[in-house]
């Protein structure tokens, strides 16, 4: 019966391809791009037709505090991630077995966690009288500032893009050449140079796209800074959840949720054009 | 081998602990026997573990999110094998085009996606419905499913699919007799990745349901909003076991 439907010939012939080509991406335009449009409709026409929503947003002093605060955290946030990252990427790739599979296994068990449990786990650590505190308190450095505030909010979400950060470093170490790295040392050069001059420039690449990207997704994260910050650190991500949920402003919310896409394409396109700058350098 | 140094070292182990941190930081909260959040000092009870077992509330969002999760997964499974496979035969000029397309929900910010979906379910009337949640987490989990079997089939070689039409076999044939078979890890790991993402999602899941539905994700977040329930710990404490051991699996049998 089976072998007898697999005799039948495709129903649509040579268009049945193009059928399961394209089924979704006309899902996507349907349910995601038009969905998108009209978001932005919303942004012009919500609570009144006209740019009343984004002129709100450029001049508005509380909408200008959230950007500047979003801007530092998130520069701050990937400034920490993409050192840290490195590092881990570094052993991950170049260490030895033993030490490579327990780094594995440090990178891809929180990979894998919910962000919400990443989260909860910070707010154990650090609400006032945590973890961090009574540690802090052990050391003699009682009323240390733990709890809701803008550390809290940098802390989860280094740890949430550390991992992230890890892949495209790592993929483009994995790629260097080991025999690069011995002909320098045969000509003399000292293992800390061969590091500096010659291992860390291979890797920029793979440093680029992790600082693009972690700078990307720390623009658009509005769950850990929720959780770690309380209401008390908000973010343009935060805000667009606020406008929307909490004071019912779709227009307002809608528009900030264009603005930050906006942004997003305008760092993707920027960054592409250093890399394409970058390997023109190189050449 | 070139640049061991004890230091580089050192700071790597420690980096990796601050990974492990907040999960271990979890576990001895779990066993408290009081009611609120706290720190068990001496006497150790198992009643937040119970509490999960309430049909009414954690249990009810463990099956909504298993729900989801397998539906999404399958659904956008299939969506995404039967658009890379349609890549990989036709390779269309607009290939790249229709790629980044698809790529798109992991490209644009969260919160923005989820306004979009918002959009659209309420214009459609499946807000705080399963159908809708469902939707919703296709479109953001696809992506990650057409990476994971894009990737197996440019490792599958073509003339496999040349040589099964040269003898005789009709398009569909080649497709569920050849290409599927021979992805099927890739199949299989595209699957797994999606479930895993939709079972997790909550930027868009708050957005988009809440009173009706209720998630796993979305009860977490509305503890950790309102009180800290210690039963937030055990489901934690069970979560990062359960992904403990699956790496731990997976890396032993390598």
């Amino acid at each position: 019966m089976i072998e007898r439907r697999f005799q039948l010939r495709w129903p649509l012939g040579a268009s049945g391809s193009l059928l399961m080509l394209w089924a979704l991406p006309v899902i996507l335009l349907l349910a995601y791009v038009l969905p998108f449009a009209g978001v932005t409709l919303w942004s012009v026409t919500r609570p009144e037709p006209g740019f009343e929503n984004y002129v709100r947003i450029v001049t508005g002093a509380d909408f200008q505090a959230i950007f500047v605060r979003t801007a530092w955290v998130c520069l701050l946030s990937t400034a920490i991630t993409i050192p840290i990252a490195y590092l881990l990427a570094y052993y991950w790739v170049m260490g030895s077995a033993r030490r490579s599979r327990l780094i594995e296994i440090c990178i891809f068990i929180p990979f894998w966690i919910s962000v919400l449990v990443r989260a909860f786990g910070w707010v154990v650590i650090l609400r006032n009288n945590g973890l961090a505190s009574d540690v802090a308190a052990a050391f003699g450095l009682n009323g240390l500032s733990t709890g809701r505030n803008v550390w809290s909010v940098i802390t989860g979400m280094v740890h949430f893009m550390v991992p992230f950060a890890i892949l495209p470093m790592a993929s483009v170490m994995r790629k260097i050449d080991s025999r690069v790295l011995l002909a320098a040392l045969g000509l003399g050069c000292r293992p800390l140079g061969v590091f500096w001059r010659v291992y860390l420039p291979m890797s920029l690449p793979g440093v680029f796209s992790a600082l693009a990207m972690t700078f990307i997704f720390s623009l658009g994260f509005f769950v850990t800074p929720m959780i770690l910050g309380g209401g008390r650190v908000v973010l343009t991500a935060e805000s667009v959840f606020v406008q929307m949920f909490q004071t019912a402003n779709w227009g307002l919310g809608a528009a900030l949720g264009v603005v930050l896409l906006v942004v997003v394409f305008a760092i993707l396109w920027l960054s592409q054009r250093v890399m394409r700058i970058e390997q023109l350098m190189s050449r | 081998m070139f640049g061991r140094s004890r230091l580089g070292g050192f700071f790597a182990g420690l980096a990796g602990l601050f990974l492990l941190l907040p999960l271990v930081a979890v576990i001895p909260f779990s066993f408290t026997p009081k009611r609120f959040l706290s720190m068990p000092d001496g006497e150790y009870s198992l009643r937040h573990y119970l509490a999960i077992f309430d049909p009414d509330t954690w249990l009810a969002s463990i099956g909504t999110s298993t729900l989801v999760a397998i539906l999404s997964s399958v659904i956008a499974t299939a969506l995404a094998a039967a658009f890379s496979i349609g890549i990989w035969l036709r390779r269309p000029a607009s290939g790249r085009f229709l790629i980044g397309l698809v790529l798109l929900p992991i490209i644009v910010p969260p919160v923005t996606s989820a306004v979009a979906l918002y959009f659209l379910l309420a214009q459609i009337g499946l807000l705080d419905t399963i159908p809708g949640l469902v939707l919703s987490h296709v479109v953001m989990i696809v992506p990650f499913s057409v990476i994971a079997i894009l990737g197996a089939l440019s490792r599958l070689d073509r003339n496999l699919e040349l040589a099964a039409r040269n003898l005789g076999a009709s398009q569909l044939q080649s497709i569920f007799r050849v290409i599927l078979p021979n992805i099927r890890f890739g199949l299989f790991a595209a699957w797994f990745v999606s479930l895993v993402m939709s079972w997790e999602e909550s930027s868009v899941t708050l957005f988009v349901s809440g009173v009706n539905v209720i998630t796993l994700p979305k009860r977490i977040w509305d503890n950790l909003r309102l009180d800290l329930d210690p039963a937030v710990a055990a489901i934690s404490v069970i979560m990062i076991v359960a992904t403990t051991l699956v790496i731990l699996l997976r890396k032993s049998e390598t």
